[in-house]
């Protein structure tokens, strides 16, 4: 899948990956209607009849965000491995699970990492991608997020997160929920660099990344409709036996409980980000001493 | 005694050899000796006993047994004058986290640790062991107190996972087990945890970014219970053995994966059965490795902490040639 003349890091398949199926109408989850594929694709894929959000994959959420011709992956070029040697009661190994998501998404992991321009502010991205094992963090993720936070210290970039994810891998065990102190271990680079985390939480954004390092922002937006909690909904509801607040986890919920800085409507995302990007500018490209000296000149001419 | 005794006289020596006076030679034979005498308190743990035969599913069983010692028996016994502290400051108290000031081998140290109930009405108070954020930020709140005043921490983990509830989640559950996680990489002052039943999930890790990570040989420390786990991937959750057994989440497993750095011996049947010698081990253990800890430069300790953690996890390196 190359866009913008570069390509996202794939791996090479043994089957040809699998196309979207051709037909030209979908119907909308919420409103029922029938909608044209086309439309809804330069809508930001949300509905135009009624504004439902239908999910992103990594890389049409990066096409929204970034300026043009201006991504490139910069993704370490490692893979899951089964240090468990997991198999699902239904017989399917891991290693299995792995082959048929990188199919069925064309992509080699469940996060892309890159380096761009967002209105010209140069940024690192980390991009999840639900469709990949639900977006799950493994040991892959982990380490691809050390590598953009590592990138974004040498490039003096802003870090932008954008979290898709149910949580932490399952078939890699305690080495997944190990990954939520590896990220949180590295993120502290970027404070000593003096250099910006926005942490963007999309639906659905819930346990371990939540739970490290999506929580750990220094500017924390929520996408109109994201999801965000960190115990699933099903389970609370188990343990407690009550009916949940209608809202619960919403993204409303999560602002109204002050847990992220604003909401944010998607086709809304770059302009915000932008905006954010502006304030920190003088920091970004320059090493944080020249820029915070030219910033108290600036202040005091 | 001896050991602190001889460290004593060796200060006094120095003081001494100030005014001039050459005490070299005296300062080094207690040295010498001192040396000596830690390699003894240093020597290795017996290996734990190759009962790794008993099952994932068993040691399961074990960990979560009603009469395994939980927190507050560790405390009575490992330290003296334990002082508990109560509430994050920010909204209220929360006893299924059990945290304060109390010595250890002389040393004033900071403990936290996760608590269970013995009995419906304690159980009550302390949810089952699984914390509320108020827990978390009430630990947190104290392990700085302690980092202030250069105490090292000790934790014990002993928790199925944060509580699972409404409250929780409007508190903010996932961003206060974040922010422990980040905090502990910082924590100027040595940490050691120790998983000493149910180390359940992100609300284990919360409190269990050490600088070694003990762990008892019958307890257990994962990313989801068995049962959750059963649920979700084997969509049937009476297939929990099953899931325990997939999981690796056993001490013998972790020690192989790194995860953790030792494991403590249990005698045969659990902890629960000879207590006394659990918790001599684990003291002699902690001991041991806070005598290292406290030797270490702040930065050296950090560093290595940071890189302790930032090499877990295991993937494939694929080979540019694969690439399309």
């Amino acid at each position: 899948m190359a866009i913008f003349g570069k390509k996202y890091f794939k791996v090479e398949l043994d089957r040809p990956e699998r196309k979207d199926d051709e037909t030209l109408w979908m119907k909308c989850k919420a409103c029922g209607e029938l909608v044209f594929k086309k439309r809804v694709r330069e809508n930001n894929n949300i509905c135009p009849k009624c504004g439902e959000y239908f999910f992103l994959t990594a890389p049409e959420r990066i096409e929204l965000l970034v300026d043009p011709g201006s991504f490139e992956d910069i993704s370490r070029p490692i893979i899951a491995a089964d240090p468990l040697q997991f198999t699902d009661e239904d017989g399917s190994a891991y290693p299995e699970k792995i082959k048929k998501a990188q199919e069925e998404t064309g992509l080699a992991n469940e996060i892309i990492i890159g380096q761009a321009r967002i209105g010209g502010y140069p940024v690192i991205l980390a991009v999840m991608d639900f469709r990949f094992i639900g977006g799950s963090m493994g040991s892959v993720m982990g380490e691809q997020i050390c590598q953009a936070i590592r990138h974004a210290v040498k490039e003096r970039a802003a870090f932008v997160l954008i979290s898709a994810t149910g949580g932490a891998r399952m078939q890699e065990g305690i080495l997944s929920l190990m990954q939520m102190a590896k990220t949180a271990s590295a993120r502290k680079m970027l404070a000593e660099a003096k250099l910006p985390f926005i942490s963007i939480m999309t639906y659905p954004t819930t346990a371990g990344v939540e739970a490290s390092i999506a929580s750990l922002g220094d500017i924390t937006l929520a996408e109109k409709g994201a999801l965000i909690g960190f115990t699933g909904r099903r389970v609370i509801k188990q343990t407690i036996r009550q009916d949940l607040p209608e809202d619960f986890q919403t993204d409303r919920f999560a602002f109204e409980h002050g847990m992220v800085d604003n909401l944010v409507k998607r086709e809304q995302l770059r302009d915000e980000l932008i905006r954010v990007l502006s304030l920190f500018a003088p920091l970004l490209t320059q090493s944080p001493a020249v820029a915070i000296e030219a910033h108290k000149k600036e202040a005091i001419v | 005694m001896i050991y602190e005794e001889l460290q004593r006289q060796i200060e006094q020596l120095r003081i001494l050899s100030r005014n001039g006076l050459d005490l070299s030679e005296e300062i080094a034979q207690l040295e010498a000796k001192l040396a000596a005498l830690k390699r003894q308190t240093v020597a290795p743990a017996p290996s734990p006993s190759p009962a790794t035969e008993l099952d994932d599913w068993e040691r399961v069983k074990l960990a979560r047994h009603p009469k395994r010692p939980y927190t507050l028996d560790y405390i009575k016994s490992l330290t003296e004058d334990f002082y508990e502290l109560h509430g994050d400051r920010l909204y209220g108290d929360d006893a299924a986290i059990v945290t304060g000031l109390a010595r250890f081998e002389g040393q004033t140290v900071v403990i936290v640790g996760t608590q269970k109930g013995r009995d419906a009405t304690e159980n009550v108070k302390r949810n089952f062991g699984m914390p509320h954020p108020e827990g978390y930020r009430k630990a947190l709140r104290v392990m700085k107190l302690g980092e202030r005043f250069g105490f090292p921490v000790i934790t014990l983990i002993d928790t199925p996972g944060a509580y699972p509830g409404v409250g929780a989640e409007e508190r903010n559950i996932g961003g206060a087990l974040a922010q422990n996680i980040y905090e502990l990489f910082h924590l100027k002052v040595p940490v050691i945890a120790t998983i000493i039943g149910e180390g359940g999930s992100g609300g284990a890790i919360a409190l269990a970014v050490g600088d070694r990570v003990l762990m008892l040989e019958n307890a257990i420390y994962s990313v989801i219970t068995p049962e959750g786990c059963a649920a979700i991937l084997f969509r049937d959750a009476t297939k929990a053995p099953e899931a325990a057994r997939a999981l690796r989440l056993t001490a013998p497993h972790l020690l192989r994966l790194g995860v953790i750095d030792e494991v403590i011996p249990e005698p045969p049947g659990g902890a629960h059965l000879e207590p006394e010698m659990t918790l001599g081990t684990l003291k002699e253990a902690l001991q041991r490795h806070l005598c290292e800890l406290l030797a270490l430069p702040v930065e050296l300790l950090l560093r290595q902490r940071r890189e302790k953690f930032q090499k877990m996890g295991v993937y494939e390196e694929i080979p540019e040639s694969s690439l399309s």
